[in-house]
C-alpha cells in the first residue's frame, strides 16, 4: 500500500530553511522537540519531478499537487491552503490536486511545535508559509523559463500556470524538471495585497464534488483485501480492568475470528463490522470496577459548589476585592453551572491499521498525527519512523480527534498486537464514543460582583472549579503557577476586567476518573457564558440597556465594540419585534477573534426555547475565504445551539447514562434558527481563526434573550432542561 | 448468500439475513459512500432508497431488501442532472461532508413526493438527518435550490 519514497530530499532541503525563517513562534508546547518531531523522514511521495518543498509538487504533466500540513475536518482549510498556494504560484486552485501531509517534521505547527490541527489556527498560522511556498516554487519555475528562452527573468510573465517571454511560452510541468535543479532562490517577494486574485475573494470549497457523490474517503472507509474489523467491549466504567473473559459464545457467531484482551476492554476481530458486533454482544465479561464507580455528576456537583465558597489557586489579581465589593452601592451575585459534553462527530472514531513486520501504516482521521505515530510506535515497540501516518477526511473533529493520550490510536495498535493480524479496522460503534469519556469537563462559576451608584462594576470576585484538561498529558507543562489556562481563558483575559479595578480571580481543578479533552472552542464553551451572563445580569441591576452597558464597558476594546455594534445593527437592536419574540446580545473574544451574536427567540408551548434568528457579526482581521468564514459561524452557532439548549452528559455509579442520539441529543433540521446571518467587519486587525469563535457567544445571547421574554435568568445548561427545572419550581402552568 | 439489486446492478451477497442493509452495501458490496452515525436510525447518515422510499439502512435488515430496487449516494450521482448535487456545490453545503450521502438521499425523496418544498416540510422531512457541522441552513437553501431548478429547469437562478 506504500508508494516508493521518491522525493529529491536534495531540493526539499535546500529551500526548507528559507520557509521556516522569519516565522513568528508565539507559544511552543514544552517538551515539543522530543514530541511528534519523529525524526520520521517519511514524506510525501508523488514522484513529482519538481519538489521545491514539502508544500507542493509540481509532476511533468503539469499536475499541481498541495500537500497539507493540517487535516480537513470541516472547517476549510483543503480549499483555504490551497489558495495560499495558487495565489502566489499562478495556477488555477480548482486543478490543483490536494492531499493530507504525512506525520513529518516539515507539517509541524509554525507556532505551537507538534503537528497539530486545532485552536483555529490553520489559516493564521500557514499565511506565510504556504504563500512563501507558492512564490518560491514559481520563482524557480520563472528562472528555469528565462535559461529555455533565452531571456532574463524579468522578462518573463507567470499566469495561471504558463510563462511566457515573448513570444515563447511553457507550462509549469515543461519546467519542472529543469526547475528542480536550479539553486533555491533567496527571500522571494509576496504580492501586493490589491494583486490578490483569491485571497479575501475566495473560491468554492475544493472537497465538496467528492463529498456529495459518497467518493470522498473518510477513515471509516478505508477497505483493503484480508482486512478484519474490530469491535471493543469498553471498559463500564472509566479505569476498570477486565476480570475475566469468557469468549465461547462470541467465538461461535459467524464471521467472528478471533478475540483478544487489550489494556481498556476486550476485541472481537471479525470478517465485518456487524459480526464483530454481534461477538461483542455475545461476550461474557467480568470486570473489576476500580474507583472509577464512584463517580457521580450530580454528587460532584454538589461538591463543586462547596469547593466555589473557598478561594482556589489564584489566577488574577487586582486591587483589594473584599474592600472594594464592601463599598459597593449594590451587589450581584450568580451561580453558572456546566455539565460534561461528549463532541459526537458524525463518523464515529476508528483507526484501520497494518503491521508487516517492522513496518507500520495507520489511516484515520487525525488532528495530531505525530503525536498518533509516537503513540503506535510505542505500543508496537517500533521507531516512530518505522510507522507511516495516512491522515484522511475526518468526519468531524471538534477536538475529539486531538488526543494527547492518542487512546483510540493505541487502542488499535494493541489490537493488532494482541491478535498478530496484519490489518484491521478498528471502528467504535456511537455508544462507545458518547460513553467514551474526553469530554469537555463539567464547569461550575461563581461570580460576585459589586456595583457603584452608576451601576458599574467596581469589584469582581471569580471562583471557577472544573477539571484540568492539561493535567496529566503531555501539554502539562503549560499549567503555570497550577493554573491550567484552558480552564479560566475567556475570564483572566476578559476585556471586561480592565473596567473593574478591583477583583479577584481563583481556580479549583479537581481530579476524577472521567478523561477529559478541548470540546470545539474548549475553556470558552463556559467562559463565555458566565461572563456574558454576569455582565447581563449586572445591567439589569443597573437598569440599563445591554447593549449600551456592554458598549461603556468596552469603549477602549475597538474589535470587540466593532463585532458588538455591527451585529446589534443588524440585529435591529432596540427595534420592535413581532409578538412573543425576544432578543438578547453576547460578545466574546476567542482564538484571536471577536464575535458578537444577538439571539431571537420565542417560548415554546412548554416553555422550552425556540431559536429564530441569530445575526452574528466577526471581526478575524483578513478572512482569506469569506464564505468560509460565514460557514464556520453558522456551523459554531449550531454546535453551540445543541450545547446552550439540549446536551449533556451525565455519570451515575460511573456510568455514562447516554449512549447515542436518542438520549445524547444535538440539533436538528428543525432546532436550527430560520435565520443565521453572518457579516464580516472590514478589519486591518491581526488575524484570528473561524472554526471555533462562533460557538461561544450563542448560550449567553440565548439565555439575555430568555431573560428578556421572562425576566428569569438561566444559569445551567442546557438551557431546555433548567426551563423545566426553574418554570416547575415557580409553578409556572404551561400549554 | 442473498441476491441484492443495488444502483440497478445485481449482486450476490454474502450476509446473514439478520444483517442490517447498511453494513452488507459498505462491507460486503464495497460501497462506501452510505455511511455508518448511529446504528439505531437516530441520525440518517446511512439513508438509501427502497424502491423510492427513504430508509435508514442501519436498522434495515438485508431480508427486507431482498427484491428491492436499492439506490445509494453512487447511484445518486450517476445521474448528471441531479438538480440536489448542483445546488449543494452552488452553495457549498458540506463541511466534513460526513453526512452529506444521507442528507441528499433524504433530500431526494422529499422533492420527488414534494416538487415544492416549505421550510416546515422540510424541517419534517429532515430532521432525521443529524449534521454535527450544523450545516442544515444551506441544506435547506440548497433543497430550495434544487426544487427551483427541478420546476425550472437549468440553474435555478
Amino acid at each position: 500500500m506504500s508508494t516508493t519514497t521518491n522525493v529529491s530530499r536534495r531540493n526539499f532541503l535546500k529551500t526548507g530553511a528559507v520557509l521556516s525563517s522569519g516565522l513568528l513562534i508565539s507559544f511552543t508546547v514544552p517538551g515539543a522537540k522530543k514530541l511528534g518531531a519523529a525524526a520520521s523522514m517519511v514524506g510525501p511521495q508523488s514522484g513529482a519531478a519538481f519538489a521545491p518543498n514539502a508544500y507542493l509538487h509540481i509532476t511533468a504533466d503539469n499536475e499541481v499537487l498541495v500537500y497539507l500540513a493540517h487535516a480537513e475536518m470541516g472547517q476549510g482549510i483543503w480549499t483555504t491552503l490551497s489558495m495560499m498556494i495558487a495565489e502566489e504560484l499562478d495556477v488555477d486552485v480548482n486543478k490543483m490536486t490536494v492531499q493530507h501531509g504525512d506525520a513529518w517534521k516539515p507539517y509541524q505547527h509554525t507556532a505551537f511545535g507538534i503537528q497539530i490541527t486545532g485552536g483555529s489556527s490553520t489559516t493564521w498560522s500557514e499565511f506565510d508559509r504556504y504563500r512563501k511556498a507558492g512564490a518560491t516554487a514559481k520563482a524557480l519555475l520563472v528562472q528555469a523559463a528565462a535559461q529555455k528562452f533565452g531571456v532574463s527573468p524579468a522578462e518573463c510573465k507567470a499566469e495561471n500556470g504558463v510563462v511566457t517571454a515573448g513570444d515563447k511560452s511553457a507550462t509549469y510541468g515543461e519546467l519542472a524538471t529543469a526547475a528542480a535543479t536550479l539553486p533555491a532562490p533567496g527571500e522571494v517577494p509576496l504580492k501586493d495585497p490589491k494583486d490578490w486574485k483569491y485571497i479575501g475573494k475566495g473560491v468554492k470549497r475544493l472537497d465538496t464534488p467528492a463529498k456529495i457523490n459518497g467518493t470522498a474517503k473518510f477513515g471509516m472507509d478505508m477497505q483493503f483485501p484480508g482486512m478484519l474489523t474490530a469491535v471493543v467491549l469498553h471498559a463500564p466504567v472509566f479505569g476498570a480492568k477486565v476480570k475475566t473473559v469468557d469468549a465461547a459464545k462470541a467465538k461461535s457467531i459467524p464471521g467472528v475470528k478471533q478475540v483478544v484482551q487489550i489494556p481498556g476492554g476486550v476485541a472481537v476481530l471479525a470478517d465485518n463490522y456487524w459480526a464483530a458486533k454481534k461477538g461483542r454482544a455475545a461476550l461474557k465479561v467480568d470486570w473489576d470496577l476500580g474507583s472509577g464507580v464512584k463517580v457521580d455528576s450530580a454528587a460532584m456537583l454538589t461538591q463543586y459548589k462547596q469547593l466555589a465558597k473557598t478561594p482556589g489557586t489564584l489566577a488574577g489579581k487586582e486591587g483589594n476585592v473584599d474592600s472594594a465589593m464592601s463599598k459597593a452601592v449594590k451587589t450581584v451575585e450568580a451561580e453558572y453551572v456546566f455539565p460534561y459534553l461528549a463532541h459526537a462527530p458524525m463518523e464515529p472514531l476508528n483507526v484501520t491499521i497494518q503491521l508487516k513486520g517492522n513496518q507500520c501504516e495507520i489511516w484515520t482521521g487525525t488532528q495530531m498525527p505525530g503525536i498518533d505515530q509516537e503513540a503506535a510506535a510505542k505500543v508496537l515497540g517500533l521507531k516512530p519512523e518505522q510507522v507511516r501516518v495516512n491522515t484522511v477526511f475526518l468526519g468531524g473533529g471538534f477536538g475529539r480527534r486531538a488526543t494527547p493520550a492518542s487512546d483510540f490510536v493505541k487502542e488499535a495498535a494493541e489490537i493488532i498486537k494482541a491478535s498478530g493480524k496484519p490489518l484491521v479496522k478498528m471502528v467504535w460503534a456511537r455508544e462507545d464514543d458518547v460513553k467514551g469519556g474526553f469530554y469537555r469537563p463539567m464547569f461550575l462559576h461563581k461570580i460576585t460582583a459589586g456595583l457603584n451608584a452608576e451601576g458599574m462594576p467596581v469589584a469582581w470576585k471569580h471562583t471557577i472549579v472544573g477539571q484540568s484538561i492539561m493535567e496529566g498529558t503531555f501539554f502539562a507543562g503549560m499549567i503555570k503557577d497550577g493554573i491550567d489556562g484552558a480552564s479560566v481563558e475567556g475570564v483572566v483575559d476578559s476585556p471586561y476586567m480592565g473596567a473593574i479595578p478591583d477583583r479577584l480571580i481563583t481556580l479549583h481543578s479537581p481530579k476524577n476518573e472521567v478523561p477529559v479533552l478541548w470540546w470545539r472552542s474548549v475553556g470558552h464553551t463556559h467562559t463565555a457564558m458566565a461572563m456574558e451572563g454576569m455582565i447581563d445580569e449586572l445591567a439589569q441591576a443597573a437598569g440599563k440597556d445591554q447593549l449600551a452597558y456592554r458598549q461603556e464597558l468596552l469603549k477602549s476594546h475597538p474589535r470587540h465594540l466593532a463585532a458588538l455594534n455591527l451585529a446589534a445593527e443588524k440585529a435591529g437592536w432596540g427595534k420592535p419585534l413581532p409578538a412573543g419574540r425576544f432578543r438578547g446580545i453576547a460578545v466574546h473574544e476567542s482564538f484571536l477573534s471577536y464575535v458578537a451574536q444577538v439571539a431571537e427567540i420565542s417560548l415554546n408551548p412548554d416553555g422550552t426555547i425556540k431559536v429564530h434568528r441569530v445575526v452574528s457579526a466577526i471581526d478575524c482581521g483578513l478572512a482569506v475565504n469569506p464564505d468560509g468564514v460565514k460557514a464556520q459561524i453558522e456551523s459554531g452557532i449550531n454546535y453551540g445551539l445543541s450545547a446552550a439548549l439540549l446536551g449533556e452528559i451525565t455519570l451515575e455509579k460511573g456510568q455514562v447514562k447516554q449512549g447515542n442520539f436518542n438520549d445524547y441529543v444535538v440539533a436538528r433540521m428543525f432546532d436550527t434558527p430560520a435565520e443565521i446571518e453572518v457579516h464580516i467587519v472590514k478589519s486591518d486587525g491581526k488575524m484570528g481563526g473561524v472554526g471555533e469563535p462562533g460557538v461561544p457567544p450563542v448560550a449567553p445571547a440565548i439565555a439575555n434573550a430568555y431573560f428578556n421574554a421572562t425576566g428569569r435568568r438561566l444559569r445551567q445548561l442546557p438551557f431546555n432542561k433548567a426551563v423545566h427545572s426553574i418554570d416547575a419550581e415557580m409553578q409556572i402552568p404551561h400549554t | 448468500m442473498v441476491k441484492l439489486k443495488i444502483n440497478q446492478k445485481e449482486y450476490s451477497v454474502d450476509a446473514s439475513p439478520d444483517m442490517p442493509l447498511l453494513w452488507a452495501i459498505r462491507d460486503v458490496v464495497g460501497l462506501t459512500g452510505t455511511k455508518f452515525g448511529c446504528g439505531m436510525a437516530q441520525c440518517g447518515a446511512c439513508t438509501v432508497h427502497l424502491d423510492g422510499e427513504a430508509v435508514r439502512s442501519c436498522v434495515t435488515l438485508v431480508s427486507r431488501a431482498v427484491g428491492k430496487e436499492i439506490v445509494t449516494i453512487e447511484g445518486l450521482s450517476a445521474n448528471p442532472d441531479n438538480y440536489l448535487q448542483k445546488a449543494w456545490i452552488e452553495l457549498d453545503v458540506p463541511q466534513c461532508g460526513y453526512c452529506q450521502s444521507g442528507q441528499i438521499m433524504s433530500a431526494a425523496v422529499l422533492l420527488k413526493e414534494n416538487p415544492n418544498p416549505t421550510d416546515e416540510d422540510i424541517d419534517n422531512a429532515m430532521s432525521g438527518n443529524i449534521c454535527r457541522c450544523g450545516t442544515y441552513p444551506r441544506i435547506r437553501k440548497a433543497i430550495h435550490l434544487a426544487a427551483k431548478m427541478q420546476r425550472e429547469g437549468g440553474s435555478g437562478k
